[in-house]
């Protein structure tokens, strides 16, 4: 510097002469410790946090994977060789008890018949749920419809069908509870639409009725309303009709979901443009065509992400059907927990494990689905 | 024809080019009428046939009806109750009982539920990436089970294979846990400790109204009082102040194994701790769900226009976000609320003696009159909820936002 300001007026004061020292790379912005940086370690507290979360997975894992399956028991014949101090989950429990927790005491030479009948919905449900196949009302009439009849038909068997009689009473397990999921969406769909319209109708009387009775079975807890149908609903009839247990709860079941799905409903009716309405008042369309034609067919693809939700919660609330005397597959995990030979103090939770998991499996395929459909329906038109 | 009749007919068509008069049928109004009598009268034939067979059906079966029954005594024993209960009472006081149980556990598992779910809510919006993914592996796992399983695991599959009495787990704080529940010292109040009491209900009272002055003030000047400060120390300090002065006491009894079980300590059945314990962790993994989509309806312009207002974190989330999140946040956290008070009916499946257990479950059993308790349960649940909903309709006028 001092060479500079002595030296000839040629050379500027501003101007280095000498390179400057090269600067320290910039922190990686990419790759693994970037990330680990930037997500897990960027400021004191969070790196600790990272720290403890870990070990807490750490010893929650272990301490799953050593149960279920380290420390779990897998052969075994009857519940004494699940008597072992310290040991997991019991397996042969439920290798032994699996039909049961299926099919409740349905007859074993007639599985075949749930289990078609498991396959057409499945089937029938990938064609309706997948959004590029066409002809969705063929298979919403099939589904909605014609499903339902065959599926009983197939499971009760008895009169034309020449199968061997399985009465109601008989049916359990896993498969029970689709029954029970599958009725009470489908038979409470045209209801909760028809309650929807009937909130959203001019007319007063119509209007306060759908209120009063939405309102009326939000209200109250589900298992009350399965208590009313299995105690209250043989007085209500006339002396002589008589309705078996299931029949009663799969009343009580749709009036409730009938309820939730008309307020689902009443959100896409709502949802659809009031210009919607206009135009179809303009073409000099009537109060059913313009509903059928215009409106619910737009408002009830907007609503698919809340009828799966509803879907899922019924399909969690049927466990409570185990309350009013049915052997779903909660009842059949419950009553086999105390059958003869399978004591052992890990066999409650063995059972609960492996219900829990199916459970998962089905509520979360549907809320995945759920989620899906709302990207696809999302048109990015939302502000 | 006059000129005038003339301009008429121009103007408007020729009555007999018009569409005839329409036919009574095609009236909108009179149809309406039409459609609603038609609904009237199938409701009321549907009510007065269900009330036809009903009536004969009890009949027939000697079903006593009326609520006459509620002031019968009960002759069965509740296993927990907050008031006075015993075979002696009515079915009345059984109902109370109920009642109260229900409350007392959705009123605890409300409170909880609030702190973990806004916990595991914010905590699935952190930039740290595990604690994100960890929440988000709760919130999946426990939204997807049903919630009676998880009572009936935490009940039959844990609780029930705890150690017994004999080989009880010591807890701090001198608590004991066992299969029977878990049992922790008793407090013992003096006579006169109720004005400490008292004390501290005049001190929440005051620090409502400094809170509220606090926020007038800084509306008015800018600058904000105090007022955290100023209500911990009405709050711890003047219940103190009434304690050394009266000089009331506060004594624990510490739970001691005498014959086969604990005395001396307050017994919380495990059943109780298995439905709240249920409940909280099902419904706050629905809250979660509730604080995180309410933090995201906030728009980020939001909190940038606060950052460039210079205002410091603290007072970017106290003042700008959380105000208009809890705006998204509210209805639906109070759905949950409702939720989690109607979820507590499942109690009856693990003996926790609830509304249901005690009025639908016993009752009905020992008098039969099942119209009338089914009629009294379904009203107190619809009352609950018609309340929590009249005040959802109130907050939700209070804090729709005010558009200039």
């Amino acid at each position: 510097m001092a060479k500079t300001t002595s030296n000839s007026s040629n050379s500027v004061s501003v101007v280095r002469s000498e390179m400057a020292p090269d600067m320290p790379p910039p922190i990686r912005t990419d790759g693994i410790v970037a990330w680990l940086r930037s997500n897990l370690f960027n400021s004191v507290s969070n790196s600790i946090l990272t720290i403890l979360s870990v070990l807490m997975i750490y010893y929650a894992l272990s301490a799953l994977i050593g149960y279920v399956v380290a420390d779990a028991i897998w052969q075994g014949t009857t519940g004494t060789d699940c008597r072992v101090e310290g040991s997991g989950m019991c397996w042969p429990y439920i290798f032994n008890k699996l039909d049961f927790f299926i099919y409740g005491f349905y007859p074993d030479t007639e599985y075949w018949r749930p289990n078609i009948a498991f396959a057409i919905g499945a089937v029938l449900l990938f064609l309706l749920a997948t959004p590029r196949i066409p002809g969705k009302m063929i298979w919403g009439f099939l589904f909605l419809i014609v499903y339902p009849v065959v599926t009983f038909f197939l499971i009760n068997g008895g009169g034309f069908t020449g199968l061997v009689e399985v009465p109601t009473e008989k049916w359990g397990g896993l498969m029970l509870t689709l029954v029970v999921a599958v009725t009470g969406i489908v038979a409470s769909f045209p209801l909760g639409i028809l309650l929807a319209l009937g909130r959203r109708s001019k007319m007063p009387m119509m209007r306060s009725v759908c209120v009063v009775f939405i309102e009326l079975w939000r209200g109250v807890p589900l298992i009350t309303v399965l208590f009313m149908a299995s105690v209250m609903l043989p007085l209500f009839l006339p002396e002589g009709t008589n309705f078996d247990k299931l029949v009663r709860a799969l009343v009580g079941v749709t009036l409730f979901t009938a309820a939730y799905t008309a307020e689902v409903v009443r959100g896409g009716l709502q949802a659809v443009d009031k210009g919607q309405y206009e135009a179809a008042d303009a073409l000099g369309l009537n109060y059913a065509q313009a509903t059928t034609l215009i409106i619910l067919p737009q408002a009830l693809k907007m609503v698919i992400p809340g009828i799966v939700n509803n879907s899922i919660s019924l399909f969690k609330d049927t466990t409570l059907v185990s309350i009013v005397g049915l052997v779903d597959i909660l009842g059949a995990v419950r009553a086999a927990s105390a059958s003869q030979g399978w004591t052992a103090p890990t066999i409650p939770i063995t059972g609960y494990f492996f219900a829990a998991a199916v459970f998962w499996v089905f509520t979360f395929a549907m809320s995945r689905y759920s989620q899906y459909m709302e990207r696809q329906l999302d048109t990015g038109h939302k502000s | 024809m006059t000129s005038e009749d003339m301009s008429k007919n121009n103007a408007a068509p020729n009555p007999k080019d018009a569409p005839a008069k329409a036919s009574l049928i095609y009236d909108p109004k009179i149809r309406a009428w039409f459609y609603q009598i038609l609904l009237l009268g199938g409701v009321l034939w549907f009510f007065s046939s269900i009330w036809g067979n009903l009536t004969a059906n009890m009949a027939r079966q000697n079903i006593r009806t009326g609520f006459g029954f509620l002031d019968n005594t009960s002759s069965f024993e509740i296993g927990f109750k907050l008031i006075e209960y015993d075979r002696s009472s009515t079915f009345g006081d059984a109902l109370l009982v109920g009642f109260l149980n229900t409350m007392l556990v959705s009123v605890t598992g409300i409170f909880i539920a609030t702190l973990l779910g806004f916990t595991i809510g914010i905590a699935r919006l952190s930039s740290n990436w595990i604690i994100a993914r960890l929440a988000t592996v709760y919130i999946e796992i426990m939204r997807n089970i049903p919630l009676l399983l998880q009572m009936v695991f935490w009940y039959f599959g844990v609780l029930a294979v705890m150690p017994g009495v004999k080989q009880s787990i010591e807890l701090p704080l001198y608590s004991v846990f066992n299969n029977r529940g878990l049992v922790t010292p008793a407090p013992q109040y003096s006579d006169n400790f109720s004005l400490v009491w008292i004390a501290l209900v005049v001190a929440l009272i005051v620090a409502f109204f400094v809170t509220r002055w606090a926020q007038k003030r800084q509306d008015e000047t800018g600058k904000r009082p105090p007022a955290a400060l100023i209500n911990t120390g009405i709050i711890v300090g003047l219940p103190a102040i009434v304690w050394l002065a009266i000089g009331a006491t506060l004594t624990f009894t510490i739970p001691v194994l005498r014959g086969f079980n604990y005395v001396d300590g307050i017994h919380i059945p495990p059943e109780f701790i298995a439905l709240l314990w249920a409940l909280i962790l099902y419904t706050a993994a629905f809250i979660a769900e509730i604080v995180r989509a309410g933090i995201l309806a906030v728009p980020t312009g939001q909190g940038e226009a606060a950052k460039s207002l210079g205002l410091s974190e603290k007072h970017r989330l106290r003042q700008v976000i959380i105000p208009q999140a809890m705006r998204v946040i509210v209805p639906p956290l109070t759905s949950q609320y409702l939720n989690l008070t109607k979820n507590s009916s499942l109690a009856v499946v693990i003996g926790y003696p609830d509304l249901v257990s005690v009025f639908m479950g016993t009752t009905l059993n020992q008098t039969g009159q099942a119209v009338e308790v089914v009629a009294i349960t379904m009203t107190i649940y619809l009352a609950l909820s018609l309340g929590t909903s009249a005040f959802m309709n109130w907050f939700n006028a209070r804090i729709a936002l005010t558009e200039r």
